[in-house]
């Protein structure tokens, strides 16, 4: 114990090496989008900012260049998305948690376990099928083709069956006594205390979403729908021109302002939200 | 106001567990009951079924003149206090008293003068504006009584609400809950497992076994003439020995002593059990032999623990010196002290004391 100070010493160091090792590639990015094309096509990558920030970046917001949109659409896009799968997917696996923990019906634990194997059922798993319904829904290209498929969660629903049944039972009897029926102790009650649960599963949600690939590049074909991820993997694979390596490392950099920003937002109560245990 | 009857009121559960096995009770109006009775004897079961958290099997509540079994918890014009409180954790204390009479309609000034009301009743009016988290567990304790006050029902339910206090303001509350009631004169039936509780807090006291009921009666009624050998040694601390005797003419042999009592209709040579209170046994001349295997100091009072014949005894001796351990003396029972049970259904036997 006495030795603390010292002692903490190595374990920062690694620390301070992971974070460099982790933080580099996104300084280049960083970098790398304030450079014309020229000084990063010559193979050298600087290491220090150029002048071209301001340049690169509206270029890359506002001109339909590589990925045929301008990067501000696809932004949207990706937010719109993503936001449809994170709302979304809280509110299902709230009702769906509810029914589950406070409602007897036949079948329930069947319900429970359908629930629980569609785990082990992932989009690129049941994507044909699930492609079949999309297009005969006439999804495809639409804001609920992106979202709709990706909305059920066996995960959240999980997540907050755990935590509905740490909720004391006597809480339940005194709303009954009290007076609300299922739907005020819903919104009066559960919704309330599943805050932090919900903060967390909203940071987790979104970058899911944020991040899919596979599913938007299926079910959109047309370039205005396309989300930042897709047209950021479109820009590097052109063939039949230069890629202009500085509006892709300040497409990336967008493309990391949303996540980063919900994180930061919700930090503190995702933290409690996986850690609370007091009631 | 009004006053609360079971009537052979049963519950088995879907396991086929018998929680329950035919109730029948009185409570007038305005009484405070207390049930009380080891974990298990179905007390709670009694009172989870007045408030309608748990179904009816067979038997019949009846709240005032109306009868209950089916009628949703809210709409029983009951209240209900619960061992860990249950305070909505997200509202402030304002809100938490508040709620039930918003999900009933009441109009916004009449909960506004009714919550200042209880609050006041209760000393929480500095605390409204408080989070649950934010009080101690006697405000908590209080504030569950405030949401059972302002509703104004017709029956108080109290769920072992004191067993998560510390001993010293468990008996503060004791006596604030006891006072409340006395002036509210709300009907009121309270389970706890602590007879003590029990004993200082009931106009009517019913104390339940394995789903039925052994006593009902006043406190000094069922400390005094307790109905069964289950009674006598579950109320009172210590509770009360219980010897093997059997009837001699004029009374009852204990060993080698023979203590008069009256005994109608035991013939001699009857096999009976003797119960006797610690504090009814007095240090005599001659009696019944005991020996002291360790005493206990208790300050006012000292317990003396050993054996009379073949079974375990307690004596309860004022303050003092005598006897020292290991000491072998001499017990005399007080007169009309003496409690006969039957050994074979433990029921009270003859019309001593």
């Amino acid at each position: 114990m006495e030795n603390r100070r010292f002692g903490n010493l190595i374990p920062h160091l690694v620390l301070c090496f992971g974070v460099g090792v982790v933080a580099f590639p996104v300084y280049l990015a960083l970098i790398g989008s304030t450079h014309d094309a020229a000084t990063i096509a010559n193979g050298r990558m600087p290491l220090w900012p150029g002048s071209h920030a301001l340049e690169t970046y509206r270029r890359a917001l506002t001109e339909s260049g590589m990925a045929g949109v301008p990067v501000a659409t696809m932004l949207l896009n990706s937010t719109i998305t993503a936001l449809a799968i994170a709302l979304g997917k809280i509110a299902i696996s709230l009702l769906s948690a509810y029914a589950l923990i406070y409602f007897r019906f036949p079948f329930r634990q069947t319900a429970f376990w359908a629930i629980f194997v569609t785990l082990m059922l992932p989009v690129e798993v049941r994507i044909y099928p699930t492609y079949k319904v999309a297009a005969d829904l006439n999804l495809l290209d639409t804001y609920a083709g992106l979202a709709l498929p990706l909305i059920a969660s066996a995960t959240a629903t999980l997540l907050f069956r755990q935590f509905f049944l740490t909720v004391p039972n006597e809480l339940v009897e005194a709303s009954r006594i009290d007076g609300a029926g299922p739907v005020r102790f819903f919104l009066d009650t559960l919704v309330p205390l599943s805050r932090t649960t919900m903060a967390a599963l909203f940071v987790i949600q979104f970058l899911y979403g944020w991040n899919q690939y596979l599913w938007p590049l299926l079910v959109t074909t047309r370039d205005d729908m396309q989300t930042v991820v897709i047209g950021l993997r479109k820009m590097t694979s052109i063939t039949d021109q230069l890629t202009e390596w500085q509006i892709v490392m300040a497409t990336a950099v967008l493309a990391m302002l949303p996540p980063v920003f919900v994180v930061f937002a919700m930090q503190k109560l995702f933290v409690r939200g996986l850690v609370e245990t007091e009631k | 106001m009004a006053g609360l009857a079971l009537e052979q009121l049963r519950k088995t559960y879907a396991g086929g567990v018998e929680a329950v096995r035919g109730v029948s009770l009185d409570v007038p109006d305005g009484a405070f009951c207390v049930l009380v009775g080891p974990s298990g004897c179905g007390k709670s079961t009694v009172l989870r079924m007045i408030a309608g958290l748990e179904t009816v099997t067979s038997g019949a509540i009846t709240i005032g003149s109306r009868t209950v079994n089916e009628v949703e918890p809210a709409d029983r014009d009951i209240a209900m206090v619960f061992q860990n409180y249950a305070l909505y954790p997200h509202m402030r204390v304002y809100d938490n008293l508040a709620y039930g009479l918003r999900n009933r309609g009441t109009p916004r000034p009449e909960i506004e003068t009714r919550v200042r009301e209880a609050a006041r009743m209760l000393g929480l009016e500095t605390m409204l504006d408080r989070y649950p988290r934010q009080l101690s567990g006697g405000q908590r304790q209080r504030v569950a009584m405030g949401r059972a006050i302002v509703r104004k029902p017709q029956v108080f339910l109290f769920d072992e609400p004191l067993s998560n206090l510390d001993a010293k303001l468990r008996v503060q509350m004791r006596v604030e809950i006891r006072r409340l009631q006395r002036s509210l004169g709300v009907t009121t039936v309270y389970v706890t497992h602590d007879q003590v509780e029990a004993m200082t807090m009931a106009d009517r006291l019913v104390v339940m076994n394995g789903g039925r009921i052994e006593q009902v009666g006043t406190p000094i009624e069922i400390y005094r003439r307790p109905a069964t050998r289950y009674v006598a040694t579950f109320m009172g601390s210590p509770p009360m020995n219980i010897l093997p005797a059997e009837v001699v003419p004029g009374g009852v042999r204990i060993e080698d002593a023979t203590i008069p009592v009256a005994t109608p209709g035991l013939a001699p040579g009857a096999a009976v059990e003797a119960g006797i209170r610690p504090e009814d046994l007095r240090l005599a001349p001659e009696g019944l032999a005991f020996g002291v295997a360790f005493v206990e100091e208790l300050g006012a009072t000292r317990l003396l623990h050993g054996r009379l014949g073949g079974a375990e005894l307690v004596v309860q001796v004022p303050a003092g010196p005598e006897p020292a351990e290991g000491a072998a003396i001499r017990l005399a029972v007080a007169p009309g002290a003496l409690h006969l049970f039957d050994p074979g259904t433990g029921q009270r036997l003859g019309m001593p004391g």
